[in-house]
């Protein structure tokens, strides 16, 4: 989720154009050059039967041969791959001394392994993250990605008495669920809402609001101080306001609201709380907001936010440990606070807020080791090695009671109070975001469109309306669901 | 026996060529044309067929439409544009000095010039667009914006205003083109012997008239192949318009182009067999305007 690792502009002309047209001759590397075809032309894509399993016992509950290389292909962004090498593949060679890792390191996921994927010499796990992370319904689709079931259903690491499914945080399984299977294991644990200096708000005597009227109040004072009380990136991450709006649909109307636009329901977008939602956040940035942010990317953005020129700004928890060299030192302190009440009939209390996992990992159906890659996610989800990633990144993992002990920046520390205040009003991730790429990428440009006032709230609701009832009609897109 | 040896030694030369054109070009495209008969989504090895559903699809597509409408203004701006300017100051380096002893020379300092307006050329596409983003930096940071604001004006959106986006990105074309041109036509006039200049000049012809009458017509040839490479180039625009626009061809689509489009569909949207037919579609643009262009353009040839 983090783009703290570049964004999809980092790619030139040269290199796409070569990508569209030649995808085919990274296919088959041994191929021959003209029979090799994008798309393997019917060659022998069946997997290579794994070698000799071994016997299925607690300690090896997928049956692990102890001598076969696992291949685990890591997206090299903002953590860097140093958490794989150095925490979760010593595990993994503790628990089989024998078997040699092969690491591959990557920022382009998909450019690297999409032609693979077609040739059938597959990875057996990968960390599919970053901006050309692939898109995980297509894979799904494909017959590529194994169902982590057993993996939920193994012992945990630490705790053999437990099944690794109850180890995890409550929903997160169910966030990697594609049509109905949990195909996805996302290992980190982010918190959104508005991020803000702490030291600044201590110094000012500025109270963190909890209603719309006191956040209304609070702009008026801060612009009268020279801040710009909000913003967001609108060059390249609109999409943290189009979070933005959502979850605060979600706090007027309940989580039913993002499940129901998840759904493609009929008139979802057009919820009175979805309407509210926006025409709050429209009303604010035309009367407080800089419309030079609809310019300036992320990182322009939160930087101008350090030199305390921004007051409030929309992402999540990773933001931290993404600026972290940017800090200034004794003047700044990141702290998050859930999207005020908008009305006092919200269905959701002011201190709900957001938590959800990111970070994608699968492992490969149709890899040489596919016993191998379950046994390295189990390792991942070992209280041992969710610590360590914790202590190493910076970011809470979805291992409960990772972060114990752990000694967290102060960001990542209201993040993990915030949570604990609001107990159990999360506020749950949309995931149409994941399922249907291209309406999602509407939303952005719409959320675009309506902050600009280009649009009112009344057409963006309308418009995301027609998208979403394009999407369902079309048959071509696989539809989900959710319940929860 | 020797015509064969004679075959044999140009095969020899042309084989390794034409094999990796053949190989990297051609294969390429066919295997488009291919995909965008199949709903290959970009991972499996045995797509399947879905007629030519891609492309009745491209009709009820509007940001592909609205990325079309695009090309046409590039098609038409960048051009007339980028060669009236290059004509302009190609005229003025070369012959716009006036005349002293009898020679035609170019205004004071052309030589410097010539090569200032060939700067932009050497810098590639993706730091042209890093350049531009600073000068088009919404905020006080921004080279136009903080000047605007130093005088007291209004900052402009160029790039977030969907009326102006699109100019926006053209004048950054045009900016980097020009200085090609600037050369080409320099090199062009240069080849127009200087006698006809004089003669005109005899005649008692001013600049105006020496330009149209003279360097014009005699640089047509030049003027025809500046004016299909940017008709070409009019059909691309990809880097600048991913490096500098505001979510990716935004805001509200103003800013959108094809080949963007195309990497979008299949690469974030794993649609590889509509973006092929978007492909194709773009194919038979670029080649039935190249066609139309040559066939149109078409003159005489003025020998001297």
């Amino acid at each position: 989720m983090s783009h703290s690792a570049g964004t999809p502009r980092d790619i030139d002309r040269r290199q796409a154009l070569r990508r569209i047209g030649l995808t085919a001759f990274m296919a088959g590397p041994g191929a021959g050059l003209l029979a090799s075809c994008a798309t393997g032309g019917g060659g022998t894509s069946t997997p290579t039967p794994a070698g000799s399993a071994a016997p299925i016992s607690a300690d090896n509950p997928f049956g692990v041969n102890a001598s076969q290389q696992l291949e685990v292909v890591i997206f090299s962004g903002g953590y860097t791959d140093a958490y794989a090498t150095e925490i979760h593949q010593p595990l993994y060679k503790k628990a089989f001394p024998q078997a040699a890792i092969k690491h591959v390191p990557t920022q382009r996921i998909g450019g690297q392994l999409r032609p693979r994927f077609v040739s059938g010499d597959v990875p057996d796990v990968v960390n599919n993250s970053g901006p050309e992370s692939i898109d995980t319904s297509a894979l799904q689709q494909a017959g590529h990605l194994a169902d982590l079931t057993a993996l939920y259903d193994a012992p945990s690491v630490h705790d053999p008495s437990k099944k690794v499914r109850d180890t995890l945080v409550t929903g997160v399984i169910e966030e990697g669920l594609i049509a109905g299977k949990p195909y996805i294991l996302n290992y980190t644990l982010s918190h959104r809402g508005l991020w803000y200096n702490a030291k600044l708000f201590a110094d000012k005597g500025y109270q963190v609001p909890t209603t719309w009227d006191a956040f209304l109040a609070l702009c008026e004072q801060l612009k009268g101080a020279g801040i710009t009380p909000f913003a967001y990136p609108g060059q390249v991450g609109p999409y943290y306001q189009t979070w933005n709006l959502l979850y605060t649909a979600a706090k007027i109307g309940g989580n039913q609201v993002i499940i129901d636009i998840d759904n493609l329901v009929d008139g979802a977008w057009q919820n009175p709380a979805m309407l509210q939602a926006v025409t709050a956040w429209a009303d604010l940035q035309k009367k407080y907001g800089d419309k030079a942010y609809f310019g300036l990317n992320h990182t322009e953005t939160q930087v101008r936010q350090l030199q305390d020129k921004v007051a409030f700004y929309p992402t999540g928890s990773w933001i931290e440990n993404e600026m972290t060299k940017e800090i200034p030192a004794g003047k700044f302190e990141y702290a998050v606070m859930p999207i005020p009440s908008v009305t006092a009939a919200d269905k959701m209390p002011a201190e709900a807020i957001f938590a959800g996992a990111g970070e994608n990992f699968f492992v490969s159906e149709k890899g040489k080791n596919k016993a191998g890659g379950m046994e390295y996610l189990r390792q991942m989800l070992s209280l041992e090695g969710a610590k360590a990633f914790t202590e190493k990144t910076k970011n809470l993992t979805v291992v409960v009671g990772s972060s114990d002990g752990v000694d967290l920046p102060p960001g990542l520390k209201s993040a993990a109070k915030a949570q604990e205040v609001a107990g159990q009003n999360i506020i749950t991730p949309a995931r149409y975001e994941g399922w249907y790429r291209k309406l999602y990428d509407y939303s952005q440009t719409q959320t675009n469109a309506v902050m600009a006032g280009r649009i009112t709230p009344a057409e963006f609701c309308e418009n995301m309306q027609k998208k979403a009832d394009e999407t369902k009609k079309d048959s071509k897109i696989t539809k989900q669901t959710r319940t929860a | 026996m020797r015509r064969l040896r004679e075959y044999g030694f140009i095969t020899g030369f042309l084989a390794i060529p034409v094999i990796l054109y053949v190989v990297f070009v051609i294969s390429p495209y066919v295997q488009a044309f291919y995909l965008s008969l199949t709903d290959w989504g970009g991972v499996s090895a045995f797509p399947s067929f879905s007629g030519f559903s891609n492309y009745t699809r491209l009709f009820e597509d509007e940001v592909f439409w609205k990325a079309v409408r695009n090309h046409v203004l590039l098609l038409i701006a960048l051009p007339l544009l980028v060669l009236s300017l290059a004509l302009f100051f190609s005229f003025l380096l070369n012959l716009g000095g006036g005349s002293k002893g009898g020679k035609l020379r170019g205004v004071w300092g052309s030589k410097f010039y010539r090569v200032v307006f060939f700067f932009p050329q050497v810098l590639a596409v993706a730091i042209v667009g890093v350049l531009f983003q600073a000068v088009y930096r919404p905020d006080e940071g921004g080279i136009i914006n903080g000047a605007l604001i130093a005088i007291g004006l209004e900052p402009i959106g160029w790039l977030t205003e969907p009326s102006i986006a699109f100019w926006a990105i053209i004048g950054v074309m045009v900016w980097q083109a020009v200085g090609f041109y600037v050369v080409l036509f320099s090199a062009g006039m240069a080849a127009i012997p200087k006698d006809v200049f004089e003669a005109a000049a005899l005649d008692g012809a001013g600049r105006f008239r020496l330009f149209f009458s003279i360097t014009l017509p005699l640089l047509w040839d030049t003027l025809q192949v500046g004016w299909i490479y940017l008709s070409i180039a009019a059909f691309d625009g990809f880097a600048l318009v991913q490096v500098l626009s505001v979510d990716r061809g935004g805001p509200d689509n103003s800013t959108a182009v094809l080949p963007l489009e195309i990497w979008k569909t299949a690469f974030s949207y794993s649609e590889f067999g509509y973006a092929s037919a978007m492909g194709v579609a773009l194919f038979f643009m670029t080649i039935t305007f190249a066609v139309l262009a040559l066939r149109v353009s078409r003159r005489e040839k003025i020998e001297f």
